[in-house]
């Protein structure tokens, strides 16, 4: 085919629509935000610039209180690396073994994933719900009437109750990953380490796992990520209350924005999600890499 | 595939021909808890859809509903408005779809099979939008969409909906092309097709396996959005089923039957489309996140 005029013309045309779509919604809007990022908005008066004060207000200031939403957001980082990976895990590799059934299985534990956030939000707040929720009255029905609470009602609790339903929706989501790298290994290092004698577990751990590395770097990451970015279980569940201790960076963006109407101030939440976003992706990436090496 | 079903045969054998332990007893009770656990909200949803307030707060809490209520439902599309935020998600689905399709269809043509320089950086750069945050685009979004009148509108969701799902579509198809002899590209342009001829008599029609995998990925993406669709489109008219139901649920505090059929209407034909593809909708959300 010739290179002419025309042919890369034709090559412009067939990346315009993707292109423009990616531009404007992507590209741009990043651009924009840093810029809002910069001032004091309202969204109605000119913006006035302010360098980084946002900045500074946004760790400093007591009402915005940004440090404890991104406390909250970490702790649920850590907790689905360390419990809901882990299970995760655990899941996959008993299940591809070749369990029976397993195909059942499988399906059942990656449903959940499937459905709306918010059905799943409205069917917990219903299982929390105090006097008929499902799980006070199961607790009433074992005799253990003093267990009972205000699950999402209570500040000391609420925090706890609202990562339960979104650690247990993607549990499925990481063991689907991990048991397709699980299927992925090949039959003969499996036969090389039972013909060494290798029990199941030290199969798991020396050939298995080693071998699943960059599927499971790839569900940290999405966990991690993914936990910083958090907002439709909690928005459905606790909208960020009672009294802001279940708050996160993305209910309290939509705060300042559409209840005080703080446009620059929600622009610096969303310039900083990005900046966390894709450092913890970096940091992440190099501890892997660091322990290929060992 | 042939390995796949080789290590299947082993673990069966081998599960087979072992003694039952106690450890083996109890994994597998692990495993049927959690099995219970998964379904036990969708089975719950599913039967207190059917039930009136009385069965639900007290009489009988999980069992199966005594006496099929079905008004439930006729009482979430008539007084719920189900049936409009249905039919708006459905539009807002379909539109995504179609564009997504279209869009990333012909720039993974342009980047994989026309020669040009920088075809590869421009891959990359498409790339990143599997990392970009969707918190990225809100404020300026819902400024620019609001100066131009657009908010509550279709295209509010449809068009940042189709950005945000690009990426994804664009490695499938990347994956999908590369599976397509390139020699039928040189049959084609040796009988006189030019690179349209060949993307649509050629390319596009040995593309279908692709279209149902970002076909389905990008549905489930837009049909369950909340985000975009609480802050866009939150007028009751072009409302989707995320936000109806939400709105449903501070009407109906003490009457949640109706409730249970609103959500049970958002979620059959995600249900319905995971029972019969569920192979296909699993290997989408692998390849996703493999290669990403």
């Amino acid at each position: 085919m010739k290179k002419t005029l025309g042919y890369r013309f034709n090559i412009f045309l067939f990346l315009l629509p993707a292109l423009f779509l990616f531009i404007a919604v992507l590209i741009a809007p990043i651009g924009m935000s840093l810029f809002y990022s910069l001032h004091n908005w309202n969204g109605l008066k000119t913006p006035e610039f302010i360098a980084f004060k946002n900045y500074v207000e946004l760790f400093t200031s007591g009402s915005i209180n940004f440090t404890r939403a991104l406390k909250n957001a970490l702790l649920l980082a850590f907790f689905s690396t360390f419990i809901q990976l882990p299970f995760a895990l655990w899941l996959a590799l008993k299940l591809a073994k070749g369990i029976r059934g397993e195909r059942v299985f499988l399906s059942v534990y990656f449903m959940p994933v499937l459905i709306s956030t918010v059905v799943i939000g409205q069917l917990w707040l219903k299982i929390y719900n105090p006097d008929y929720g499902v799980l006070n009255v199961a607790l009433r029905a074992l005799g253990l009437e003093s267990w009972c609470q205000i699950w999402l009602g209570d500040r000391n609790l609420a925090l706890g109750a609202a990562f339960v339903p979104i650690l247990w929706q993607y549990v499925g989501y990481h063991m689907l990953l991990m048991y397709a790298g699980i299927k992925g290994v090949p039959p003969e290092l499996r036969e090389a380490g039972m013909l060494d004698g290798c029990t199941d577990g030290q199969l798991n751990r020396y050939i298995v796992i080693p071998y699943i590395k960059p599927i499971l770097r790839v569900s940290v990451i999405f966990a991690v990520t993914g936990s910083l970015k958090s907002f439709d279980l909690i928005w459905v569940l606790t909208k960020g209350g009672p009294v802001h201790a279940t708050e996160v960076p993305s209910t309290l963006m939509i705060n300042l924005l559409f209840l005080r109407n703080r446009y620059g101030m929600g622009s610096t939440i969303a310039v900083m999600l990005i900046i966390l976003c894709f450092f913890f992706a970096l940091l992440i990436n190099m501890v892997f890499r660091k322990e290929k090496v060992v | 595939m042939s390995t796949v079903s080789e290590t299947r045969k082993v673990g069966r054998a081998t599960t087979a021909g072992n003694k039952i332990t106690v450890s083996k007893v109890l994994i597998f009770t692990v495993l049927i808890i959690w099995l219970l656990i998964c379904i036990f909200p969708v089975y719950w949803m599913i039967t207190f859809s059917l039930k009136d307030n009385t069965e639900i707060f007290g009489e009988n809490v999980v069992g199966l509903p005594h006496k099929m209520l079905w008004s439930n439902y006729t009482e979430a599309m008539n007084t719920g408005h189900m049936d409009v935020y249905f039919l708006n998600s459905f539009i807002i689905a379909v539109s995504t779809i179609l564009i997504t399709l279209v869009a990333s269809a012909m720039a993974t043509y342009a980047m994989t099979r026309l020669v040009w320089k920088g075809r590869e950086t421009m891959n990359k750069f498409f790339m990143l939008g599997l990392t970009i945050p969707i918190h990225a685009a809100i404020v300026p979004l819902y400024v620019v969409l609001g100066r131009a009148g657009l908010l509550n509108s279709y295209v509010a969701l449809i068009i940042p909906y189709s950005a945000f799902s690009l990426a994804m579509g664009i490695l499938i198809c990347t994956g999908f092309m590369g599976d397509i002899p390139y020699d039928l590209d040189e049959a084609a342009f040796l009988d006189g097709c030019g690179v349209w001829g060949i993307f649509g008599r050629v390319i596009a029609p040995l593309m279908v396996p692709a279209i149902s995998t970002v076909g389905i990925y990008t549905f489930l993406q837009c049909w369950n959005e909340l985000m975009f669709a609480t802050i866009f489109n939150s007028r009751e008219a072009y409302r989707t089923l995320p936000v109806g139901v939400q709105e449903l649920f501070g009407q109906y505090q003490t009457k949640w039957g109706p409730v249970g059929a609103a959500l049970t209407i958002a979620t059959l034909p995600t249900l319905l489309v995971y029972v019969f593809l569920s192979k296909r909708i699993q290997d989408s959300f692998i390849a996703g996140a493999v290669k990403g």
